[in-house]
């Protein structure tokens, strides 16, 4: 069923009471042509456009608890392209040109709101790496300009830009395309979609091994819904791919640590774009509910607990309220953890593995969200095509072994 | 915040007052110039990321600054055992599951 302003009426005549189930909830069959892991954005992203453009149905999405349950309903949901390497630029810009016609490319509303990123500097080190984002991204056609502090208080008037601060605000880069997105619509969006053409969406189903038959190739994979074949598996399981990767017998170069968010009690609109900082680590919006969404940091240790230390959290609030002093007296409503797959170069690692049949899309630690399209789109193609789409190809696990890192660590330890 | 017990101090201290250094008993090839491009990789960047038991480095940077393991469950965070570099992982506790 399709949305539209006709069937919102005829609904809304029924009293809302006949909106059908957005997405089937099928018996897993025996055997798929392709079976991926994960319902995150991700995963559901790559059964859709598997399905779409490369004309893949016969195929599931098996996830262990429900869709976008793990990073992608937790994430802070910025969205922004401004990296500093080629191969970063094209693969967070095609993102960005997915999400501007996302909502009808899906006919789902993700509510993908371009408000503007604004990325602080504090430092003379901050200043240098920025402008050289800045001037990076102009080479490759990717919008990011340079504001003095005055001009950054025009753009976001909350901001405080006092010399008196312990960090001065000393400038910003400014992405106006950037922004955000509705989390929770995109995994929705992207399952009804999918599932519209046909692929099963199986939640509640962990996989708890994955069978290789007597040359190592894939054969399949044991779920708590029984076992299910197929002869490509695509792993998109952000925290967990360490721990579903090790089932295949494949060591993976990632550490998953828990990283926070928190939102305070909604309040009218008072934050006109998205602010972050990666030197005194504060990430703030306000969602349309009017809630401030804050990104705190990770703990300095791995983990799977899902939580995280509560003075993370409380080191992000001191930078908040420095930042935006009228926010002092808000009141925090709920703080949460996500467990993001980080990499030595802070990277994605997108392709094929050392197993046949086995692929892998992770490692996008804390700042995926936003390639969530972009990402689904190449790894799909290189599901399909047995080989690495041309922007997913500098992605790959053999990165590691030739030296040929993408170095993102370098301009900000975290990257939202 | 952890509260870690520093086996040379021998008193538990707070998260804080220590710097995590992540995996233990990773070796550093002892002739380096023999050791193949897949064998450097395993060794800066392969790492078992367990969910379960964890045996990991950490520093007492802010008491004595000395190196020491830890044997921390990944899902509960409790830690099991902490021992002086150096001396092998105690055989507590069942394996982790998945990555090897
Ligand atoms: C607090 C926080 C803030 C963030 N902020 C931002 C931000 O502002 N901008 C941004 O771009 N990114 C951000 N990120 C990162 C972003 O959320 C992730 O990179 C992205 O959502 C990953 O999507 P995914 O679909 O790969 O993973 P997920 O949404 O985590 O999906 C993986 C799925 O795999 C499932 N799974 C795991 N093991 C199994 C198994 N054995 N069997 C079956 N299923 C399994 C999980 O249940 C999960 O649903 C943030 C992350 C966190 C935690």
């Amino acid at each position: 069923m399709r949305f539209s302003l006709f069937s919102l009426a005829r609904q809304a005549l029924g009293g809302h009471a006949r909106w059908p189930a957005q997405w089937r909830s099928p018996e897993p069959k025996a055997a798929y042509d392709a079976v991926i892991v994960g319902g995150g954005g991700h995963g559901l992203g790559t059964a859709y456009y598997l399905a779409k453009e490369h004309g893949l149905r016969n195929i599931a999405v098996v996830e262990k608890g429900w869709l976008g349950g793990g990073n992608t309903g937790r994430n802070t949901t910025i969205i922004r392209s401004n990296y500093l390497w080629e191969e970063s630029e094209a693969i967070y810009e095609l993102s960005v040109k997915l999400w501007e016609t996302l909502s009808d490319e899906l006919n789902y509303n993700v509510m993908y709101s371009p408000r503007g990123v604004m990325m602080l500097a504090h430092t003379i080190h901050d200043i240098q790496v920025f402008k050289r984002h800045v001037h990076a991204n102009r080479l490759a056609g990717i919008d990011n300009e340079w504001l003095t502090p005055e001009a950054a208080k025009d753009f976001c008037p909350p901001l405080n830009i006092s010399p008196k601060l312990r960090y001065p605000v000393l400038g910003a880069a400014l992405q106006r395309r950037g922004g955000t997105a509705r989390h929770d619509a995109v995994a929705w969006g992207y399952a009804r979609a999918a599932s519209a053409l046909g692929v099963d969406i199986i939640e509640n189903a962990e996989v708890t091994a994955i069978r290789r038959d007597a040359s190592g190739a894939v054969e399949g994979v044991e779920t708590t819904r029984g076992v299910i074949k197929a002869k490509k598996v695509g792993v998109v399981a952000a925290g967990h791919t360490s721990v579903l990767m090790g089932m295949a017998g494949v060591r993976m170069p990632l550490e998953s640590y828990p990283l926070q968010a928190l939102v305070s009690e909604p309040v009218k609109p008072v934050l006109p774009c998205v602010v972050m900082s990666n030197t005194v680590h504060a990430y703030v919006s306000q969602s349309d509910k009017g809630e401030l969404v804050i990104g705190a940091g990770t703990d300095v240790y791995t983990s799977y607990s899902q939580t995280g230390g509560l003075h993370v959290s409380a080191h992000t609030l001191d930078a908040i309220c420095d930042l935006f002093p009228t926010f002092r007296r808000m009141r925090m409503m709920r703080n949460w953890g996500g467990i993001v797959d980080v990499t030595p170069d802070r990277s994605p690692i997108i392709g094929l593995t050392p197993v046949p049949g086995l692929y892998v899309n992770c490692g996008w630690g804390t700042g995926g969200f936003k390639a969530t399209p972009g990402s689904a789109f190449v790894f799909a193609a290189t599901m399909a095509h047995g080989e690495p789409h041309p922007i997913a190809a500098p992605f790959s696990l053999e990165r590691f072994t030739t030296g040929r890192l993408i170095d993102e660590a370098a301009a900000a330890a975290v990257a939202h | 915040m952890l509260l870690i017990t520093c086996p040379y101090c021998c008193t538990a201290r707070p998260e804080s007052e220590f710097r995590y250094s992540g995996e233990a008993h990773i070796a550093r090839p002892l002739e380096p110039a023999t050791v193949s491009d897949d064998d450097w990789a395993a060794f800066l960047y392969m790492r078992t990321n367990p969910k379960g038991l964890h045996a990991e480095r950490w520093r007492h940077i802010h008491g004595c600054g000395r190196f020491f393991n830890a044997l921390r469950n990944t899902v509960t965070d409790q830690i099991l055992k902490t021992y002086p570099a150096g001396t092998p992982r105690p055989g507590l506790g069942a394996p982790a599951e998945g990555g090897r």
